[in-house]
């Protein structure tokens, strides 16, 4: 549990981040609140031999609202998210997602930015980005662009984020007042990653479901954006049997591992229920205004 | 002395003695961060080791290959078997009777297992050694399962032993077999059986877990080449054993080794053992002639330094059709691990496992224990319990369930009608033990009572009948358990380590000004012994706690003593606490009777000092006495005030509880809610209510840690699997649930102060209490047995096995 060798920077710009990687290559990694690079480096599973730590750009730590877009700096932390009045009004499942994620003294070191952009399948955030139909602006050598959430993931820790890039802010458009929520998360304890999660957003028009959106954490080696299930439920009344469907719709496109959470069959199936009770959370929600 | 005058119950008060809820002394430097553990301990030009541990759980060591390490800037030394040979000490004895490799002598028998030891200037740079020494292995055939052990096909898993028919304990049946242990009447018991009304059968299986105490093993070795004297700082539970230990291993005079515990952060049974890293350090420390420190990591810990449990008993009770048992009988096979390094305090191969009676009046039993070898972590402890206890417990308190099921009886009343009876104690167990006292009827009669045993049945049926028309995805578990405990090694006739019988010690100094310093032979990794042992002599003495100072630790200035686990420290170093401060009682009434102008038998005892018989006024308190002592003595009477005891205990000590679980299964994703939790404890009498409480608290957590999914698991080529705190679970003050705790006293009648011992009470009866929730709330769908632990996804299963996902 000791780290090799590594020289640590602390540049004041994104430009001067972007320098540092540009020059250091596939030696170099960003980290922010580095709760997953750190243990990976002290596992000797990461190696990086120049660390360069985000904290000290004081742009990316802040929430700004423009309108039908909130924007979240990458080194906002989890505890920042959680006391944001700002997100507890306009993106509420943020707060009730960022209380899901390990504890206190972590949220208080871990960002929203290390955990879309590290690809980790077990981190929360990536999965209700994907509902939400956020994009994450990326700062490379070459200037910046944007990627949805829903096309950044690959594989494990693979994306779309470039050696030389960093993941500066995530847009997320806001969801209309009144929407539904749920972020459902089933964990052996607290600290832990999801045995399986869902996020849903929805919207109701009288008692029918106007618009949907469901994505799945750590049951497969991405965050899932399940289509099918969000489709599915557009246009019912969220009945039992449509519930069970679009459960059914999102266990499919499951493929989780078996590890200490469970059985392979296990987790898939707590998809589904996470699925399942997260709609039924949501509609309640969008319905009673809460 | 113009003192104003105070009440008796003032007096007494301020002594802050027995049955006070007194504050914990060293709370104060714990919660301000200024503990000073092992690893806060640093010497002048201290260096460090780290071991390179196996890839592999069994595989032959072609070359090792360390020049890359060697050659790297702040390396000292890298020390394999082959530089530990010409010591003799590549091998070393465990506390079980057989031989552990220190250093892996051309073959690897489990994961993780200590292949070499780097020392360096720094924890870095000892990490990057490590990196750069090549082992290469041969890859050989693993046995995980201790069912296939004994296979005839299976793998020699410990070739050092080729040709040994006979081990530390008798025959050997196999070359992975370690030991037979056989007790009770298996004639008459077979008989039992042969004319039972009704029989039950099942193999209960306690999987592998580990103590896991926050602070893992440690240790730093300091040789002095000039004095030719060793200061071994560690987190050692038995600090004595370990001097006595590395004396016989290094040949260095007793005298001459100096070993200090100091603040340790937890133990539970890990810190009992020798370990390859203190071998290793105390051998680089004598090579480099500097002090050299070993910490194990998080993952270290878990993975090699001693696992509890990993018994499978096949379990049968003979009883009549109204339930009254008739006989049981145990079969029992145990998975040691590579080598037998369990640290077993008592005269036998399985401990204390003939407790397997439990709290019922059994007229016959046998009990047969088979250890084995396997391709996994040496050991076992007994993880916050006497050895081998939690083990008996977990067993009889499951199958009682399981015959209570089949008779259709309710758990609680089969266990009334088969309780040993007040009148009975001391009780003669079927498997040979003297149960000292208790009253079972009483203690359970309590618990039903107050946790509404009948309406929480009632309700659970209720509840059944909702589940079986579909209106809830709940169920309703509720757990009985009844434990008696088996605790203090213990008696000389019973108990030894290595054959040093497992007395404990005290020694007690009163200053002329009538403070105290006071040394025993145990050792507290948490228990609070600086507050309680205090109060025992406060009591004693009539001296106020607060003015006694309590040490333990350096066996340089602590009596000799066997140290701290299996609940012992009260039982045995409580013991000799008080019989020392009877010794100085006796002194200081001769002295009272001089200073006082009396004959001694006119005095009598009153709270902080004598006083005349019928004469109240004339008083001398025990500081006056303390200061006469020194200062006055009678004539021809030595000065001073202390007294030394050594106590071993006439009996182990039997403490029992009555402990109850409510939990409600969502069976949709196998997650148990703990609704209530009750715990009754009868440990004799009690020292100190608040502490005896935050030890029921903290037994109770690991209880619930370990039924619910605390686990060292394995795949098939033998790899942990799990080994950090992401899965191995310690649960956090969110997952425990709410405790509550009630008592009944029944004191020890053969213990100077009554008192019998509760750190492990929880553990031990925690444990079936949890696991017959579970098993109690499926009951009703069909199922008998349901193993450990209880993880959510393991639950789950219970349920798409019984159809219950649709």
């Amino acid at each position: 549990m000791i780290p090799g060798p590594f020289v640590y920077h602390r540049p004041a710009s994104v430009g001067e981040a972007v320098g540092l990687l540009a020059a250091h290559g596939e030696d170099a990694r960003p980290f922010a609140g580095g709760h997953s690079l750190i243990p990976m480096m002290k596992l000797r599973m990461a190696a990086p031999s120049h660390l360069v730590d985000l904290a000290g750009i004081s742009d990316l730590a802040t929430i700004r609202d423009e309108g039908s877009t909130v924007v979240i700096g990458a080194t906002v932390t989890q505890a920042a998210l959680i006391r944001s009045d700002l997100l507890a009004a306009r993106l509420p499942i943020l707060r009730e997602t960022a209380l899901q994620i390990a504890d206190p003294q972590i949220r208080t070191k871990g960002t929203l930015g290390g955990n879309v952009a590290n690809g980790d399948p077990g981190n929360d955030m990536p999965a209700l980005m994907q509902c939400l139909g956020a994009t994450y602006v990326l700062a490379g050598p070459d200037g910046s662009r944007e990627v949805a959430a829903r096309d950044f993931y690959e594989a494990a820790y693979f994306t779309l984020l470039q050696p030389g890039e960093i993941l500066t802010a995530v847009r997320i458009p806001v969801p209309p007042a009144g929407h539904g929520y749920a972020y459902e998360k089933l964990k052996r304890k607290i600290g832990d990653y999801a045995t399986a999660a869902a996020a849903v957003v929805l919207t109701l028009d009288g008692s029918t479901v106007a618009s949907a959106a469901i994505a799945l954490t750590n049951v497969a080696s991405t965050p899932l954006f399940a289509e099918e299930a969000s489709r599915l439920v557009v246009g019912t009344s969220l009945d039992a049997a449509t519930v069970k469907a679009a459960a059914e719709a999102a266990k499919a496109i499951t493929d989780p591992a078996t590890d200490g959470r469970g059985t392979a069959e296990y987790r898939r199936e707590m998809a589904g229920v996470m699925v399942a009770r997260a709609l039924v959370k949501a509609a309640d929600r969008a319905r009673t205004g809460a | 002395m113009n003192e104003m005058v105070i009440t008796r119950a003032e007096r007494e008060a301020r002594l802050e003695g027995m049955g006070c809820k007194r504050k914990r002394v060293e709370d104060v430097r714990f919660t301000q961060g200024k503990g000073q553990y092992v690893d806060d301990i640093k010497l002048p030009g201290m260096l460090h080791g780290d071991f390179v541990r196996s890839q592999y759980a069994h595989a032959n060591i072609k070359r090792i290959d360390a020049s890359k390490a060697l050659a790297l800037p702040g390396v000292v030394a890298v020390i394999t078997a082959e530089e530990l040979k010409p010591l003799g000490l590549h091998w070393m004895p465990t506390l079980a009777g057989d031989v552990q490799a220190v250093l892996a002598d051309g073959r690897v028998s489990f994961q993780n297992q200590e292949i070499a030891f780097v020392v360096a200037e720094n924890r870095y740079i000892a990490d990057d050694a490590i990196q750069l020494i090549e082992v290469e292995y041969e890859e050989l055939p693993v046995i995980v399962d201790p069912f296939r052990a004994m296979d005839p096909d299976a793998p020699v898993l410990r070739p050092d032993l080729a040709g040994k028919t006979t081990g530390a304990h008798g025959p050997r049946k196999h070359h992975n077999h370690i030991f037979e242990w056989t007790i009770g009447d298996k004639s008459a018991t077979d008989d039992a059986f042969a004319n039972a009304e009704v029989t039950i059968k099942e193999l209960i299986s306690y999987h592998r877990t580990h103590p896991s105490p926050l602070e893992t093993c440690q240790c730093l070795a300091s040789f002095d080449k000039i004095k030719g004297e060793l200061t071994l700082y560690g987190t050692f539970q038995a600090p004595h054993v370990i001097r006595t230990v590395a004396s016989l291993l290094s040949k260095i005079p007793e005298h001459k080794i100096h070993v200090i515990a100091p603040d340790i952060g937890g133990g539970f049974g890990n810190k009992v053992g020798a370990y390859a890293g203190y071998i290793c350090s105390i051998v680089a420390s004598i090579v480099t002639g500097l002090p050299v420190k070993w910490v194990e990591d998080r993952m270290e810990n878990l993975s090699t330094t001693s696992f509890a449990r990993d018994y499978h008993m096949t379990t049968e009770i003979a009883a009549t059709k109204d339930g009254k048992v008739t006989g049981l009988r145990v079969h029992v096979l145990a998975d040691h691990g590579a080598f037998d390094s369990c640290a077993d305090p008592s005269k036998w191969p399985a401990g204390f496992m003939n407790i397997v009676t439990g709290s019922y009046d059994f007229p016959v039993a046998h009990l047969a224990v088979d250890g084995v070898y396997t391709n996994k972590a040496p050991g076992g402890v007994a993880y916050r319990c006497s050895f081998r206890v939690t083990e008996a417990a977990y067993c009889i308190e499951r199958a009682m369930d399981i015959l209570a099921q089949k008779l259709g009886m309710d758990p609680a009343d089969l266990r009334m009608k088969n309780f040993i009876r007040r009148e009975q104690f001391p009780y003669q167990s079927a498997l040979g033990w003297e149960y000292d006292s208790g009253d079972y009827h009483l203690a359970m009669q309590k618990a039903m009572d107050a946790i509404g045993y009948r309406e929480l049945r009632a309700e659970q049926k209720a509840k059944q009948e909702a589940f079986r028309r579909g209106e809830t995805r709940e169920i309703m578990g509720i757990g009985v358990t009844f434990f008696t405990e088996i605790v203090g090694a213990g008696p000389s006739k019973n108990c030894d380590i290595l054959g040093v019988a497992m007395f404990d010690s005290a020694e007690i100094r009163i200053h002329p000004t009538g403070s105290i310093i006071a040394r025993m032979g145990s050792k507290s990794q948490g228990q609070g012994h600086e507050t309680t042992w205090a109060q025992i002599i406060a009591t004693e003495l009539g001296i106020p706690a607060d003015d006694i100072m309590i040490e333990e630790g350096n066996t340089d200035t602590a009596p000799y003593g066997l140290g701290t686990y299996g609940s012992r420290s009260t039982p045995v170093a409580g013991a000799a606490i008080a019989m020392a401060a009877r010794k100085i009682k006796n002194k200081a009434q001769m002295i009272a009777a001089h200073l006082l102008e009396v004959s001694e038998y006119d005095l009598e005892w009153d709270i902080d000092g004598f006083r005349v018989k019928g004469n109240p006024e004339r008083v001398k308190t025990m500081k006056e006495i303390a200061w006469a002592a020194y200062n006055s003595p009678p004539p021809g009477l030595e000065p001073g005030l202390e007294a030394v005891n050594y106590y071993d205990p006439p009996n182990m000590t039997y403490p029992f509880g009555a402990y109850f679980c409510v939990m409600d299964i969502d069976v949709d994703t196998g997650v148990a809610k703990i609704r209530r939790f009750y715990a009754l404890d009868d440990c004799g009498t009690r020292i100190n209510p608040m502490i005896i409480e935050g030890q029921v608290h903290g037994g109770l957590t690991e209880a619930f840690a370990i039924a619910m999914g605390q686990e060292i698991k394995y795949d098939e080529m033998g790899n942990v699997q799990g080994a950090s705190f992401m899965d191995f679970f310690l649960p956090t003050a969110v997952e425990t649930p709410h405790w509550e705790t009630d008592f009944t006293v029944t004191p020890s009648p053969h213990h100077p102060i009554g008192a019998k011992g509760v750190g492990e009470s929880p553990n031990v009866g925690g444990v079936p209490a949890f696991s017959n929730a579970v098993n109690d709330a499926f009951g009703f769908l069909g199922t008998t047995h349901i193993q450990m632990p209880h993880d959510a996804w393991r639950v789950w299963e219970v349920a798409r096995r019984l159809g219950l996902h649709g």
